[in-house]
């Protein structure tokens, strides 16, 4: 450690004296890597994607591509049915997560973490695994349709899925848990004594809640809305296995432009339009918001005062909606019907993952409801199949690198961040995050690109590379949001004490925030865990991971093997997400 | 003797914001020297710049004569308690101790002595295992200073160290600090906005106003020879009188007069009296002020008082009253006086003092 910790200090002493130049090169120095990894794996093969689309054979700038697709029919009705189910699940996530969010900010913090778990579990459970479930839950042979058949509810069974109704199932169960999640800060953010205020003044519950709560989540609302609208842009998985081809959205056409027809010019300019929306939607997000925000920062004053107009109709709709209670009746019921709510729309969440659970057990071939026998056979032919068993450790080993890898450059990044003149602070931090803003479909075929030339299509490093540009941001949102609770008096002590540069960051500033850097590793693990969207590109399809390989089968053919990889599948992330509080059991005892 | 601590012309700014005009500031060796000002005063941002956690825009720090303006903080000698006592939260007391240790390499054996011995000046001998969280505010006050002063600084810097203590512990933790810089012999520069705490402590006070030193010396000095306006009511109470210097033909004082009254201005032997008078183009300006502490005025007879008005208020104030005379100035004349002798509101009372014990100051 001592070669290291002179490394670092024997700069850092000769720059000290040269000037303020020399002091904000030094605030720079520990997000350079990260900046050469992302310039090199995230700008080159975007911008490359962008260019592509707008550059003909001969090498002209054209707008060929984007000509085509005005006067294409079926473009316009995939890029019309894209907004709207990305439009609707947004709408819907938002109504139908606000109740659970306003819920779970009222809470103590510890039932919250208690109810969170709830959350977080279906939220980090893979994609293709929720969609699975829906497909046993929702297809002409599923549970739902058997039941009520056998219940003589039914008597002509027509399949929920696929159709545009279980695409919509299908996305906003994915996509309820991220809504809640991202209203929840702005929600804990308004303080509880404004309410009391309120109440002391003249108002009850329900017109404290209108005109005083609502207007002040009301950012985070649309916020949480926006954020849900771009991540559905990118979807393919769900209308892909959920829906008929009616249902099909933008990034579904990317991948058969790329896989079925190998159209590069036109997978590019297809990409180029997906992003130009995802940038606009994210900068009116950081207009009402702003970005940083989701480090968990809330802003404190609102921009503009909200008119007179609005405050009386706010107040007004409060009024009316306590109409129907007497004193103190509204603030019982209200909590008791949330309550209730909540535990039905978390029921929700997990029952089609659990309903999962069974299936993988059944002794038949076929997925059938209920499941016939019991038998081990699923997790057998899961286990002990070397196709099945090579992909699990791929995804595994590349999981735990990519882990690794992010966690280490967005650390950097994020002291960097820290210490950069303000000025700077929001162009860097909307760099860091833009492999999160850029849909993840964007970022595979340019990264397919970039790595057909250097010969990494179909290579664990590959894989490892696209999976840790994806990290990154998560990464740094959480690093950032730690860097900023962190107590720097405690820093500028251990400087006067004598602790270098290098010291402070090894004896007090990463074992404060230990639990941050865990939570960071566990994050990216997951995220590259359960990646499909760059494995689709860059696993170049010998080399398949865990995802990929259930892809490929769903894609074929749905079979009970699928429902034991899943279960295997939600285990491993449900340890995950449930380790940190499992320590701190573990640890109280 | 050199200074232990000099800043030549020291001064920062943010952007347009100044935060510390350019100071001149000796610290002699072994003093307790407290920086004393309201908020925004910049003593705090003296502090971190002698400290080296804020870089100065301009001047020099010279610590023991040699040129420090740039050096580490670590590099200084220096050592900082802070208001939030900075404990590190995931370290037990005795690591937080050892830690200056540690960073300078110092050798088990030595460490763990220094250790104990500095746990025991601050008599938390039997609380090494705890962490900070499971103390109280006092004690991890006394944390705080064990850190300090464990590897033996030469400067020892407090940022408000008594600020989040309730006002009996704070009375205790003074003494402590007094007896603690007696026995380390060590320099002890002191930042509050507490006057009371800065006149019990301090060797000397530098008072802090704007971003500049308004004036330095012995809590004394301070208190009985305010420089200015600001010195005489930052510290203590005053009674300020407006007015200007006349000098009348056949009268042996010079005396402040305005239209409500003309009290004889008493001039220290070593002042030449001229020097007190205005120069003759500005007459009738309100040039200086007289500072009457409220223990140093009494309540006379109306005929012999040097100023004269209605009592507004009697307030008790147990040993005695509290007396609010009003004068027709804008701030009634405060002064104490005996259970016995109190007056009641509305009566007519003047009232007068010695003018050996005011001083004058300029507006």
């Amino acid at each position: 450690m001592s070669a290291s910790s002179l490394r670092v200090s024997a700069p850092a002493v000769a720059l000290r004296r040269t000037s303020t130049f020399g002091k904000s090169l030094r605030a720079w120095l520990p997000a350079v890597p990260c900046f050469v990894f992302l310039i090199a794996f995230f700008c080159v093969p975007v911008v490359e994607i962008l260019q592509t689309g707008m550059v003909n054979a001969d090498g002209h700038v054209t707008l060929d591509q984007f000509r085509r697709m005005t006067n294409d029919l079926v473009f316009a009705k995939v890029l019309g049915n894209t907004f709207l189910i990305s439009g609707l699940t947004a709408l819907s996530s938002v109504v139908l997560g606000f109740p659970i969010a306003y819920f779970l900010s009222q809470l103590s913090d510890r039932f919250r973490e208690r109810w969170m778990i709830w959350i977080m579990v279906p939220f980090w459970t893979s994609y293709l695994v929720k969609t699975f479930a829906w497909i046993l839950v929702l297809s002409k042979t599923g549970i739902l349709l058997t039941l009520a058949v056998s219940l003589g509810l039914v008597d002509d069974p027509s399949a929920l899925a696929p159709s545009m109704l279980g695409v919509m199932i299908g996305m906003v169960h994915a996509m309820l848990p991220l809504a809640v999640i991202n209203m929840l800060p702005i929600m804990r953010g308004v303080n509880a004594q404004l309410l009391q205020a309120a109440e002391t003044l003249g108002a009850n519950r329900s017109i404290a809640f209108f005109s005083i709560f609502l207007p002040m989540a009301g950012p985070g609302i649309a916020a949480a809305g926006l954020l849900v609208f771009i991540t559905s842009l990118g979807f393919f998985i769900l209308p892909a296995l959920l829906g008929t081809p009616k249902e099909t959205m933008v990034a579904q056409l990317v991948i058969s432009a790329i896989n079925d027809l190998f159209n590069l010019p036109y997978a590019a300019a297809l990409s180029t339009i997906l992003l130009i929306f995802a940038v606009a939607v994210f900068m009116l997000y950081d207009k009402l918001v702003g970005l940083s925000s989701l480090s968990g920062e809330t802003r404190s004053a609102p921009k503009r005062n909200s008119s007179t107009f609005v405050t009386a109709a706010l107040i007004a709709i409060g009024r009316a909606c306590s109409a129907g209670y007497g004193a103190g009746g509204p603030a019982l019921t209200r909590v008791k019907g949330l309550k209730l709510y909540s535990v039905l729309t978390v029921a929700l969440l997990s029952l089609p993952i659990i309903v999962v659970f069974p299936i993988a057990f059944t002794n038949s071939p076929f997925l059938s409801f209920p499941p016939q026998g019991f038998s081990l056979r699923w997790f057998d032919a899961f286990l002990f199949s070397p196709v099945w068993q090579s992909s699990f450790l791929r995804s595994f080993g590349v999981a735990i690198v990519t882990a690794l890898a992010s966690t280490a450059l967005g650390i950097g990044a994020a002291l960097a961040l820290t210490r950069l003149p303000a000025r700077w602070t929001k162009p860097v931090f909307a760099f860091l995050l833009a492999p999160l803003i850029v849909p993840r479909i964007v970022v595979a075929v340019g990264l397919f690109y970039l790595f057909s030339r250097m010969g990494l299509v179909g290579t664990d490093l590959g894989l490892t590379i696209g999976h840790t540009v994806l990290a990154i941001p998560y990464v740094v949102v959480t690093m950032a949001a730690a860097l900023k609770r962190f107590d720097w008096r405690l820093d500028d002590a251990a400087k006067i004490l004598g602790a270098s540069a290098f010291a402070r960051l090894r004896t007090i500033q990463l074992p404060m925030m230990i639990g941050s850097v865990a939570a960071a590793l566990q994050m990216a693990f997951i995220i590259s865990f359960d990646e499909l969207t760059i494995a689709i590109f860059v696993s170049g399809g010998m080399k398949n991971t865990l995802p990929k390989q259930m892809w490929d089968d769903m894609i074929l053919q749905v079979n009970p093997t699928l429902a034991a990889v899943s279960l295997v599948m939600v285990i491993v992330i449900a340890l995950l997400v449930l380790a940190p509080s499992l320590y701190k059991t573990f640890r109280r005892r | 003797m050199t200074a232990r601590l000099q800043t030549i012309a020291i001064s920062k700014h943010y952007d347009s914001v100044t935060a510390l005009s350019p100071t001149d500031l000796e610290v002699r060796d072994g003093e307790f020297l407290t920086l004393l000002g309201p908020s925004g005063s910049g003593k705090t941002t003296l502090l971190q710049i002698l400290a080296g956690l804020v870089e100065p825009s301009g001047g020099r720090l010279l610590i023991n004569g040699k040129d420090a303006t740039h050096a580490a903080a670590g590099e200084r000698g220096i050592g900082m308690v802070f208001q939030s006592y900075a404990l590190f939260p995931h370290l037990s007391v005795w690591e937080n101790i050892a830690y200056p240790l540690r960073m300078r390499k110092t050798d088990k054996a030595a460490m763990a002595s220094a250790v104990k011995d500095a746990l025991e000046m601050v008599q938390m001998g039997s609380y090494a295992h705890r962490l900070p969280r499971e103390l109280s505010g006092g004690q991890q006050q006394r944390i705080a200073l064990a850190r300090c002063f464990v590897y033996k600084p030469s400067v020892i810097l407090l940022d408000e160290p008594l600020g989040a203590l309730d006002k009996k512990l704070r009375e205790h933790m003074q003494s402590e600090i007094r007896s603690l810089h007696k026995d380390l012999g060590a320099t002890f520069i002191y930042v509050t906005h507490d006057q009371e705490e800065a006149l019990n402590l301090s060797d000397r006070i530098c008072l802090m106003n704007q971003s500049k030193i308004e004036q330095i010396g012995t809590p004394q000095d301070l208190y009985d020879k305010p420089a200015t306006a600001f010195s005489a009511q930052f510290i203590g109470y005053s009674n300020l009188l407006s007015g200007r210097v006349e000098k009348h033909a056949g009268d042996d004082n010079i005396r402040l007069c305005n239209a409500r009254f003309s009290v004889p201005i008493h001039v220290p032997e070593h002042v030449p009296a001229h020097a007190l008078l205005p120069p003759d183009k500005t007459p009738g300006t309100d040039a200086i002020s007289l500072v009457i502490r409220p223990e140093e005025a009494r309540l006379s007879s109306v005929d012999d008082a040097y100023v004269k008005g209605t009592v507004r208020e009697v307030v008790f104030a147990g040993s005695d009253f509290r007396v609010l005379v009003d004068i027709g100035e804008k701030q009634p004349f405060l002064l104490r006086c005996g259970r016995r002798d109190a007056p009641a509101p509305g009566d007519t009372v003047g009232v007068t003092w010695n003018p050996a014990h005011t001083a004058v100051v300029t507006c």
